[in-house]
């Protein structure tokens, strides 16, 4: 730095980098007051499942909102689970979602492979039929749905609750487009070593297709998780209905006691949350690669 | 095919299957792969819808002693006159057209902000994305709270407006539908966000690269660059947040004292339906409900479908 153009170059130099972590820090205060808005709730949520019931309420105009006092433990939680026999709800809950997940993760993904790779005919009308399929909300065929089973005797089951939701043509649709977009090089090289279709699905494309199984795995968790509606017309008392149908008694049963609310509301949060921090890099990564090519 | 085989011993194997017999074979394996799934489809979406569009044409009630009558198309008439459907659809209408553009918006400008190589972007991105794994029921009890008329939504609206503007946003008639689009925003933006994430990623650096040799600046490089270069991710973002838009009815029915108020403010076409067709029992006029809404939806993803189809030829 001894000749004079040395000097200007370093300090253009030295501005351009100034003016670049300017644009930085402002970056990262955009993120945090993001970050902010996005978990707000959710940290609320779990201190207020940690209070005394009239605090929630009181509290919740100011930063005493995050601060857990006066803590009550886990009472909020035994009191909600005493409401609404939490455990044999939270069960149902985990077995419903188990088999709707399971079953579908393999109905589903063959169904999209059969529309993405094999040959034959109807394939098209298949996909625009099962692409109009997504757009029938489950409100519309509630009701029929509801003849329907009860016509068979079916309410009041595991499997009503269950046999509905395994066939889901937005998943097959992700499957689809997943599919499609898995190399065929790698199929044609299967065919030619003289493995069948089946076994070709089984040892090559499935593994290959692990991201939107995940995928699958956890979006359907999560939907079949929050089912309401159906499980409120199919079922009646604790034997097999699900979790998210318990929130709705603490609204309909005055007084409104806000802590064993949000205990249950935290309850039915924690393990989607869990689930999703485990996987979530394969699921964002599953999430994604559905939709570039939508 | 080439010419050249892999190995010695699969050609004669490779050469005796006839294309028809591949073909033959292949359709009876594709519709051994599709068949427990279009079955489960078949018995719990077709028939049950086609099973509405019957009902749509008889005066069913759920529980009803009196027989099943033909009422042609009472149930739509009906429908179409009354002022509470009306009132659903406007809201609808209302809510897709805020969301759509500002959370589509708001997803872009998050995966943007996420995909610089930046210290710390993987937590950002997680935190922006959970949400989206909340259950909705639970999320709309919570901010059932949080916009309470003294809740922590309006303790910060005072504190950034200086108490010029802290509505008691549930009982307003003209707040309440705006405070479930915020819900709906939070919990489904981060879906969007990690889609064009990721179609962010795939545009090309040397396209950026080129363009900054040329002289473009940072929004003609945004406009030129970015804009075509994630198109088909945008468009299948609007698609689905429309479609999620127009089936809005987990926050109208959970989040206000009564389902779809105040004064039927926040009333959807999803609660005008499961009102008339569930709680008042109404099965056939509810199926007409179900078919009219169908109807919109079908009409707005074909014109959407078509969209994407004519962009995927010419890339």
């Amino acid at each position: 730095m001894t000749t004079q153009p040395v000097v200007a170059e370093g300090a253009r130099l030295d501005s351009m980098e100034r003016a670049r972590r300017r644009n930085l820090i402002i970056q990262y205060i955009f993120m945090v007051l993001l970050a902010a808005f996005f978990l707000f709730p959710l940290v609320f949520v779990f201190v207020a499942a940690l209070k005394d019931d009239a605090s929630v309420l009181s509290d919740s105009d100011g930063i005493g909102a995050f601060i857990p006092d006066p803590w009550v433990g886990f009472d909020n939680f035994s009191s909600a689970a005493e409401r609404a026999s939490l455990w044999r709800v939270f069960l149902n809950s985990v077995i419903i979602s188990s088999f709707i997940v399971g079953l579908g993760l393999v109905v589903n993904s063959l169904l999209g492979y059969a529309l993405a790779r094999l040959r034959f005919r109807g394939r098209y009308i298949l996909i625009a039929v099962i692409v109009a399929l997504i757009i029938i909300p489950f409100e519309a065929l509630a009701v029929p749905l509801l003849y329907i089973t009860a016509e068979l005797g079916w309410l009041d089951t595991y499997h009503v609750q269950i046999l509905p939701f395994v066939a889901n043509p937005l998943f097959i649709y992700l499957f689809y487009t997943f599919f499609l977009n898995v190399p065929v090089s790698l199929e044609e090289a299967a065919r030619v070593d003289g493995a069948g279709p089946v076994r070709t699905f089984v040892s090559v494309v499935a593994p290959l297709a692990r991201p939107a199984y995940a995928t699958m795995a956890i979006l359907g968790f999560l939907f079949s998780w929050g089912q309401y509606l159906w499980p409120v017309m199919v079922t009646r008392g604790v034997d097999v209905r699900p979790l998210p149908v318990g929130i709705g008694v603490f609204k309909t049963t005055p007084p409104v006691q806000w802590g064993d609310i949000m205990a249950y509301a935290a309850l039915m949060t924690l393990p989607l949350l869990i689930i999703f921090l485990i996987f979530q890099r394969y699921f964002i990564q599953g999430v994604a690669s559905s939709g570039v090519k939508g | 095919m080439t010419a050249v085989p892999a190995t010695g011993e699969k050609v004669p194997k490779r050469r005796k299957a006839a294309p028809s017999t591949i073909e033959r074979g292949e359709s009876k394996v594709a519709w051994a792969f599709s068949a427990p799934a279009l079955i489960l489809l078949l018995a719990f979406i077709v028939l049950p819808f086609l099973l509405a569009f019957v009902l749509s044409f008889t005066n069913q009630r759920l529980i009803s002693p009196l027989p099943t009558r033909f009422v042609g198309f009472d149930n739509y008439i009906d429908t179409l006159s009354s002022a509470t459907f009306w009132k659903g659809f406007f809201n609808n209408v209302w809510f897709v057209a805020v969301v759509v553009p500002v959370q589509t918006a708001f997803a872009l400008w998050l995966a943007i902000l996420v995909n610089r190589k930046i210290p710390g972007r993987v937590f950002f991105r997680t935190v922006f994305f959970l949400p989206v794994v909340t259950v909705m029921a639970a999320a709309a009890v919570i901010w059932t709270l949080l916009f309470n008329a003294n809740g922590l939504v309006n303790a910060i609206m005072e504190t950034v407006t200086f108490g010029a503007f802290a509505p008691d946003w549930l009982n307003s008639t003209t707040w309440a539908l705006p405070a479930m689009m915020l819900v709906g925003i939070w919990q489904g933006v981060g879906f969007q966000m990690v889609i064009l994430l990721a179609a962010l990623q795939d545009v090309p650096e040397v396209l950026y690269e080129a363009a900054s040799i040329d002289g473009a600046t940072r929004w003609q490089q945004f406009t030129n660059v970015t804009l075509p270069g994630i198109r088909n991710g945008l468009i299948f973002v609007i698609t689905v947040t429309t479609i999620l838009a127009f089936r809005l009815f987990d926050q109208v029915n959970i989040m206000p004292r009564v389902p779809g108020g105040p004064l039927d403010s926040t009333r959807t076409m999803m609660l005008e339906l499961v009102d008339t067709g569930f709680r008042s029992q109404a099965i056939g006029r509810g199926a007409a409900i179900a078919v009219i809404f169908f109807v919109i939806v079908l009409v707005l993803t074909l014109v959407q479908r078509r969209f994407i189809r004519e962009e995927g030829e010419v890339s």
